[in-house]
């Protein structure tokens, strides 16, 4: 990433195109603005006409690429490697059931106490080993993954092995947000949501910052960004994202359990990342809906979709190691 | 029981738990240790052999019984098939990524992982597999505290094994090559070192260690099934790095202190068995904090 001698200075990075080549890149002009707005309202009309089985499987896919988008911002965006990114959405999940069913908390009342609980458990699980090498940081953070559902199994205040049922569906202005098409509509805007957050961060300074930090890390340090903070940040921001989709999770089933949260979905997750090409938000958004609807449309094969699965997602890897639709940027 | 004796029989199960996790434990560490790669699919390749191990034995059961002998060839015939499997998976996935970002080739361990874990669920259609070697109940009393033989077998083979490995790699031409591998791979080529073949050897021990244990545990605890290698794979990876990963004597020493704080471990009153897991994970996540070169490793410059 050096520059020649010679070459423009940092002005020219404003108007070069987004390293990550991502949505902000696909945003640029206003035809292309034009056209996300028509995905976004064919999203909206659309996805009722499909029937109730495809609105909940749709619905499934944006839950997962709200959670891929905040794990991309940790894998995609810093290059840590998290294998346990299930613990943040547990952190969320569980917040909102304890607090609404326990303690009869009003569901919106309980997002900020769950995304607090996530900067909390970022801070704990990151803080010491962000300074550790990246095969060490996965293994770390699959082990605080299974802490995290090893303890939900076994509290009380968690409902152990059975879990939380019965939480309530919140209102939102005399809207009881119940139905499945209800919880779509939630899930497309937090999704947009979602989506926008993440184009602006990668080009902010903390998204160049991690720019630098993934590619070389020392360069970075001695250009004077501290490396363990930027790390920290995206992090942290990933779990606000985890806990986030863990919290409207909670609410869509009305009940969680300790599988919800298991390394296998920290791998789906992960998946989700890579297949489509991490860094790269339209890449994320691919790579979710192929991980939901993947094995729905695979089903014929029974027993033998998972596999199909992953010797596809090796493939993939082995032949295209930046993901189907990568990243602009090199590596 | 007396507290003695409590923690007496603690302490064998401790070590028989240990032995599990030394011998996959040095797999993890060796390649490791060569190729600087975590191949998070070792566990899997240990539940690989725990069912090849029990196909093994279905086929030597006519001439030899499924009793001691039988056992033992099974895991002989698991160390070498799952061995040269452990090799062609090194051949296929990650020879060719050697040269990739460290990222991507993690994530290819993890897809190898998953394509072993689904392939034999997809075979065995996700049951528990009742392994079940007629090798009796019988044990000795020692004072107060007994001991099965079968744990007595499983120490003593591991033990063997070990020993075996230690000699292997101190004593031979192989050993010596994959020494030098491990310290310098460029400058080890530039030798005469054939990389590759060293490589493949590595790849070779270490999965037939890991096939060994997975059937001795197939053996030892009667039952197999898909997901059997998850949680010991977390559990050796833990063991090499309290150890010191990449030190060979730091995973068997690092598997056996493993185990015996794990069987120790759910004594301590509100630990328990149910937390026996975090535990464990959360010695590994002190251990990375506060010491990350492990008991008997050397600082090694951060690679990223």
């Amino acid at each position: 990433m050096a520059l020649e001698p010679g070459s423009p200075g940092p002005q020219s990075v404003v108007s070069r195109p987004s390293a990550w080549g991502g949505l902000g890149l696909l945003l640029d002009t206003p035809a292309k603005r034009a056209a996300a707005i028509v995905v976004i309202l064919a999203a909206m009309v659309a996805a009722p006409l499909l029937g109730p089985y495809a609105v909940v499987i749709l619905t499934n896919a944006l839950l997962y690429t709200i959670l891929a988008l905040g794990l991309n911002i940790v894998v995609g965006y810093a290059g840590l490697l998290d294998l346990g990114y299930a613990a943040f959405f547990a952190v969320g999940a569980y917040s909102v059931g304890i607090l609404t069913t326990v303690f009869g908390w009003n569901f919106w009342a309980t997002i900020p106490v769950a995304v607090l609980a996530a900067v909390c458990a970022g801070i704990i699980i990151g803080g010491p080993t962000l300074r550790l090498r990246s095969d060490y940081l996965a293994i770390v953070t699959l082990g605080f993954g299974e802490i995290v559902r090893i303890a939900a199994r076994n509290l009380q205040i968690t409902g152990a092995a059975s879990g939380i049922s019965g939480i309530e569906q919140p209102w939102l202005f005399g809207w009881h947000i119940a139905g499945s098409t209800d919880f779509y509509y939630v899930f497309l805007l937090l999704a947009v949501i979602g989506i926008f957050v993440s184009v602006r961060l990668a080009r902010s300074r903390l998204g160049r910052a991690w720019l630098y930090v993934r590619h070389d890390e020392d360069a970075a340090e001695a250009m004077g960004i501290d490396r363990v903070r930027v790390k920290l940040a995206a992090y942290i921001i990933g779990a606000i994202y985890g806990a986030i989709g863990g919290a409207f999770f909670a609410v869509n089933f009305t009940a969680i359990s300790p599988q919800s949260f298991s390394f296998q979905q920290s791998t789906l997750f992960l998946m989700a990342v890579i297949l489509g090409g991490m860094g790269k938000i339209p890449g994320v958004i691919l790579g979710a809906f192929i991980v939901v609807l993947g094995p729905e449309l695979l089903r014929d094969l029974g027993s033998f979709r998972y596999l199909v699965f992953a010797v596809g997602l090796l493939l993939i890897m082995l032949f295209r190691p930046s993901g189907i639709w990568p990243s602009g940027a090199k590596r | 029981m007396t507290l003695t004796t409590i923690l007496l029989q603690q302490l064998v199960n401790g070590l028989v738990l240990g032995s599990f996790y030394a011998l996959v434990a040095l797999g993890y560490t060796m390649v490791f240790g060569v190729v600087k790669l975590l191949n998070f699919a070792h566990g899997d390749l240990y539940m690989v052999g725990a069912f090849i191990g029990l196909l093994a034995l279905s086929l030597v059961a006519g001439a030899v019984g499924t009793s001691w002998v039988g056992v033992g060839l099974a895991i002989l015939l698991s160390m070498l098939a799952v061995g040269f499997f452990g090799v062609f998976i090194e051949r296929i996935a990650y020879a060719p990524m050697l040269k990739a970002p460290r990222l991507s080739i993690l994530i290819t361990a993890l897809a190898v992982s998953l394509v072993l874990q689904n392939g034999v669920l997809s075979l065995t259609g996700g049951q528990v597999m009742p392994f079940s070697p007629k090798l009796g109940f019988a044990g000795i009393n020692l004072g107060d505290i007994f001991i099965n033989y079968k744990q007595i077998a499983l120490a003593g083979a591991a033990a063997v094994l070990m020993l075996a490995l230690e000699l292997f790699v101190s004593r031979t031409q192989y050993g010596r090559a994959m020494r030098a591998v491990s310290v310098d791979k460029d400058m080890s080529e530039l030798m005469g070192i054939d990389v590759n073949r060293i490589i493949a050897v590595t790849f070779f021990v270490g999965t037939a260690l890991a096939a060994a244990a997975g059937t001795m545990a197939g053996a030892y605890y009667g039952s197999i099934w898909y997901f059997m290698g998850f949680l010991i794979g977390l559990k050796a990876f833990t063991a090499a790095v309290i150890g010191g990963i990449g030190s060979i004597p730091g995973a068997m020493l690092g598997g056996l202190v493993l185990g015996l704080l794990e069987s120790f471990g759910t004594q301590i009153p509100g630990i328990g068995s149910a937390w026996k897991d975090v535990f464990s994970f959360s010695v590994l996540i002190l251990v990375l904090v506060f010491k990350p070169t492990g008991l008997l490793g050397k600082s090694e410059q951060e690679r990223m």
